[in-house]
C-alpha cells in the first residue's frame, strides 16, 4: 500500500454562483434539475439548503433570484483560475469546476514551507478571480492541506477562514470526527448510521475483515478513505500505453459542436476499450492541438468512474473554456488533433452497477439515443416526465426536456419526483381513479344540448339545467350520450382574479363507446381528456 | 481530404451502440443454476437486456403469455387502444426496461402512472415531421426496449422495413397505436373490440371500471386467436382479471 500524497485543494466557494457573477451578498440561488445545486450565503442563511426542491427553496427565500445551472460557463471562467496556478505547479488536477488540487511535493521545495504555498497559492487564485469576476464579487477560495485528496477536499470546504492545513500524519485525527455523511455515498451513510457508526473515525475502527464480509469493496473504500488512506492508488493498475486513443481532424475544426461530436465517439471508444479489459478511468488526460502547433492539456479526475458521457462533457468545457480564455492563450486556428489519454484506470466492478442501484448501461444507453432524438428535432421535443400536482388531469404532470438532468453519461431519468410524494398534501376534489388515458393539451370545444336541443348550462348550485342528451363537435349532429355522471364543480385560485378557475366536469359515455370527460368553463363545454 | 471517420459517421443514426451489444444471447447450456438467476435478477434489472422476452403484466398473460418477444412489432387498436399500449408498457418498464412514445402528445400520464408504467423510464418524443420520422423511430428502437409510435402520416413501405430490419436487429420491441393503414403485417396485433363502462348512470356515480373484450391475432406461435374480457382499467386504474374466453 503506497502512502497517500500529501495534496492541496483548492475550492472556491459557490461556484456555480459565483461563475455566473453573482456577489456573495446577494440572495440568489442555482438550479440543476429543478433542485438548489448552490446558494449564496444570504440564502442560505434565510433556510435554502443544497438539494432541496425549488418550491420549497423558493418557500424560505422567496427574494431570491433563481438561475439556472450553466456548468459550461463555471468551467470556461474556471479556466482563468487552472491557467494562473500553471506557475505555481503543472500538476493541476481539476475535480470538476470550482475545484481543483494538486501534488504538494513539488512546489513546496519550490516555496519553502507548506505556509508558503499555500499562501501564494491563494493570493493567486484571489487574482485570477479578481481579474475575471471583478474584485468584490467574488467570496473567494478556500484551501486545505492534507494526506490525501480526500481529506483535503474536506480541509478546504471545513475551512472557516482562508485555509486548513491538516499536519502530515493527522490525518485520520482531523477525519475521525467528521459525519459519515462526507463520505458523498447516501445510501452507505443511511445504513452506517441506522447500525450507530455515525462518525468516520467509528467506521475506521472497524475490523477491515467485518467491513468487507458486510459492505463489500465499497465499504472497504469508505473505510480506507475514513481512515485517510486513499483508495485510488491501491486500486490503482499497471497504465497500458495502448489505451490512450486520439483522432486526426482533416480538415481543422475550428466549431465547438463539430469537436463535441468528435469528442463523443473519442470517449465512447475509450470507454469501451476499458471496459472490455474491465477496466473504468477515474483520471484522464484531454490533450488538443491546434494547426499551429498550440497544446492544451487538462488532467480531468472524477472519483467515481468518468463515464463516456461526461468524458465528452470534459473536453467540450475544456475546449471551450480555450476559445473563449484571454486572448494570449486563445487558439488561433481550428483544431487538427484530439488525445484522451487515461491517466488513472482502476478495476471497474466497484464502479459499474451500484449495490443499491444507479445507472444501468441501458438507462446509458437510453439516455445517449434520446440526447441525439433531442438534437435532431431540436430543444424541447424530448420530454420526461415531472410531477407537478394539482386537480386538473393536464396539469398534474409536466414534462421537463430532456436533456436537463447531470452531465454524467447517465440518462438523466432521475429528474425530478415521478410520482406524487408521500409528504405531499392531497388534491380535494381531484377526479378519482381510473384517470383518462388521453389528455388533450389543445381541448376541443364542443356544444352539449339536452334532448330538445337546448344548450345544457350548470347554473351556481352546481345542478344542470337538463339531462346532457347529445355531445355536437364543430356544428355536427354529433355523438348521442349514453350515460352520465356529475357535475362536479372545481373553484381554484379565487383570490387570484387573474387566474382564477371556476369549472364544472361531467363524464360522459356516448354511442360511439367511449367515455369522455368534458369541461364547462366561461360558458362554454369543451372535451379535456378521453378515457382511451 | 477525407473527413475523420468518427465525424462522417455521427449522423447516421444506426451506429450508436458498442459492437459488444450484437452477441447473443449465452448459450442455454451456460446457464448457471435458477436459483443464481433469481439472485442475479433480484440484483440486477440488467439481465433482462439478453434474455430474449420483456415481462407484461400478469393481467395479459391471457394475451401475451410469455411477455413480449423482442425483435416484433405488435399493432394495438380498437376504443381503448392507448390504456393497451400503457399496459403493454407497464410490465416491462418496471423491470428495467426504457420506453419511448413517438407522435403522441395526449397520452394521460396520470393514467400511464396507474396502469403501473415506471414513469422514470418513460420518454414522450413530440411528432417528427414525415421526413424525419424513420430516423427518429431508428434512433429509438437500436436503444430503447420499447418505441410505441402513433404516426399521424402514411408510413412508407422501405421505412417500416428498415425499422422492422432495425429492431430485429436490436431486440426492440415496436408498438404501434391506432387503426391507419401500415405497411407491414404485425407479429401480434391487439385488438379492442368491445368495451364498456360501469359505475355510472344518469347523472349519478361515476366512471369506475370497464370491461373490454381483446382480441390477439398473429403470425406463426401467435397465430391462434386469443380472446379475452378484462377491466382495462379497473377502479384503481390498474389492468386486471382476465377471463379467458375462447380462442382453445
Amino acid at each position: 500500500m503506497t502512502e497517500p500524497v500529501r495534496t492541496l485543494v483548492v475550492c472556491c466557494l459557490d461556484w456555480p454562483l459565483t461563475a455566473l457573477g453573482v456577489a456573495p451578498s446577494d440572495p440568489a440561488m442555482v438550479l440543476a434539475s429543478g433542485r438548489v445545486a448552490a446558494a449564496s450565503v444570504t440564502a442560505r442563511s434565510a433556510g435554502v439548503v443544497v438539494g432541496q426542491r425549488r418550491r420549497g427553496a423558493q418557500a424560505r427565500c422567496p427574494e431570491a433570484v433563481v438561475l439556472e445551472r450553466d456548468e459550461v460557463i463555471e468551467a470556461r471562467r474556471f479556466e482563468a483560475v487552472v491557467v494562473a496556478l500553471s506557475n505555481i505547479t503543472p500538476w493541476v488536477e481539476v475535480q470538476h469546476p470550482g475545484t481543483c488540487a494538486f501534488a504538494v511535493r513539488g512546489p513546496v521545495r519550490l516555496f519553502g514551507g507548506e505556509e508558503a504555498l499555500v499562501g501564494s497559492t491563494a493570493a493567486t487564485v484571489q487574482r485570477a478571480l479578481d481579474d475575471t469576476l471583478g474584485t468584490g464579487t467574488h467570496p473567494g477560495c478556500r484551501i486545505g492541506v492534507a494526506d490525501g485528496p480526500f481529506a483535503a477536499g474536506l480541509a478546504s470546504r471545513s475551512a472557516m477562514g482562508e485555509m486548513v492545513v491538516v499536519p502530515s500524519g493527522g490525518t485520520p485525527a482531523f477525519l475521525a470526527p467528521l459525519p459519515v455523511s462526507v463520505l458523498e455515498r447516501p445510501d452507505l451513510a443511511d445504513v452506517l448510521v441506522r447500525l450507530g457508526l455515525t462518525t468516520l473515525g467509528a467506521l475506521a475502527a472497524l475490523p477491515v475483515q467485518d467491513v468487507v464480509a458486510r459492505f463489500g469493496s465499497e465499504g472497504m473504500a469508505a473505510q480506507l478513505l475514513a481512515s485517510g488512506l486513499d483508495s485510488r492508488q491501491l486500486h490503482m493498475v499497471a497504465q497500458q500505453p495502448d489505451m490512450a486513443v486520439g483522432m486526426d481532424m482533416d480538415p481543422p475544426v475550428d466549431r465547438i459542436e463539430q469537436v463535441a461530436f468528435a469528442a463523443r465517439s473519442l470517449a465512447g471508444s475509450l470507454h469501451d476499450g476499458l471496459a472490455r479489459q474491465g477496466l473504468a478511468c477515474t483520471c484522464v488526460v484531454v490533450e488538443a492541438e491546434t494547426g499551429h502547433g498550440e497544446r492544451l492539456a487538462r488532467r480531468w479526475r472524477d472519483e467515481g468512474a468518468i463515464g463516456a458521457g461526461a468524458m465528452a462533457d470534459r473536453v467540450r468545457w475544456q475546449l471551450e473554456g480555450w476559445l473563449h480564455g484571454p486572448p494570449s492563450v486563445r487558439p488561433t486556428s481550428g483544431l487538427v488533433r484530439l488525445d484522451l489519454t487515461p491517466e488513472e484506470v482502476v478495476h471497474a466492478g466497484s464502479h459499474q452497477v451500484g449495490f443499491w442501484g444507479g445507472v444501468t448501461a441501458a438507462d446509458e444507453r437510453a439516455g445517449r439515443a434520446l440526447s441525439r432524438v433531442a438534437v435532431m428535432l431540436g430543444p424541447g421535443s424530448v420530454g420526461v416526465p415531472e410531477w407537478r400536482g394539482g386537480r386538473d388531469p393536464a396539469g398534474q404532470f409536466t414534462l421537463v426536456p430532456f436533456p436537463e438532468g447531470p452531465v454524467d453519461g447517465s440518462a438523466g431519468g432521475a429528474i425530478g419526483p415521478v410520482s406524487p410524494p408521500s409528504d405531499d398534501p392531497p388534491w380535494p376534489g381531484v377526479l378519482p381513479s381510473p384517470a383518462p388515458a388521453a389528455v388533450h393539451p389543445e381541448p376541443v370545444v364542443v356544444e352539449v344540448v339536452d334532448a330538445d336541443g337546448h344548450p345544457v348550462v350548470v347554473d351556481g348550485r352546481g345542478v344542470v339545467s337538463a339531462e346532457p342528451a347529445r355531445v355536437c363537435q364543430g356544428g355536427g349532429a354529433g355523438g348521442g350520450v349514453i350515460s352520465w355522471a356529475g357535475p362536479w364543480p372545481v373553484d381554484e385560485r379565487w383570490w387570484d382574479p387573474l387566474r382564477r378557475s371556476h369549472r364544472v366536469s361531467l363524464q360522459v359515455v356516448s354511442d360511439d363507446g367511449l367515455a369522455r370527460l368534458l369541461v364547462l368553463e366561461r360558458g362554454s363545454w369543451r372535451i379535456a381528456a378521453t378515457y382511451d | 481530404m477525407a473527413l475523420p471517420s468518427s465525424l462522417l459517421a455521427e449522423p447516421e443514426p444506426f451506429d450508436d451502440l458498442p459492437p459488444e451489444d450484437h452477441s447473443a444471447p449465452p448459450a442455454v447450456t451456460l446457464r448457471p443454476v435458477p436459483t443464481l438467476v433469481e439472485a442475479a435478477r433480484h440484483a440486477s434489472p440488467t439481465t433482462l437486456a439478453v434474455e430474449r422476452m420483456l415481462p407484461v403484466l400478469p393481467a395479459l398473460a391471457g394475451l401475451v403469455p410469455d411477455g413480449l418477444r423482442r425483435g416484433s412489432s405488435l399493432g394495438v387498436s380498437g376504443p381503448g387502444a392507448r390504456s393497451l399500449a400503457m399496459a403493454l408498457m407497464a410490465g416491462a418498464t418496471s423491470a428495467g426496461s426504457w420506453a419511448a412514445v413517438v407522435g403522441d402528445p395526449d397520452l394521460g400520464l396520470v393514467a400511464a402512472g396507474e396502469v403501473g408504467v415506471a414513469l422514470e423510464r418513460l420518454a414522450l418524443v413530440s411528432p417528427p415531421e414525415p421526413s424525419a420520422w424513420g430516423d427518429v423511430v431508428g434512433t429509438l428502437v437500436g436503444s430503447l426496449d420499447l418505441v410505441v409510435v402513433a404516426p399521424h402520416h402514411r408510413v412508407g413501405a422501405e421505412t417500416v422495413r428498415r425499422l422492422m430490419a432495425r429492431v430485429r436487429e436490436r431486440g426492440s420491441v415496436l408498438i404501434r397505436i391506432g387503426d391507419g393503414p401500415w405497411p407491414d403485417r404485425f407479429d401480434l396485433t391487439l385488438t379492442v373490440v368491445d368495451g364498456s363502462w360501469e359505475g355510472h348512470g344518469s347523472g349519478h356515480g361515476r366512471l369506475r371500471l370497464r370491461r373490454a373484450e381483446v382480441v390477439a391475432t398473429g403470425r406463426r406461435a401467435a397465430a391462434r386467436e386469443r380472446r379475452v374480457v378484462m377491466m382495462l382499467p379497473s377502479p384503481d386504474g390498474s389492468p386486471t382479471a382476465p377471463e379467458l374466453l375462447g380462442g382453445g
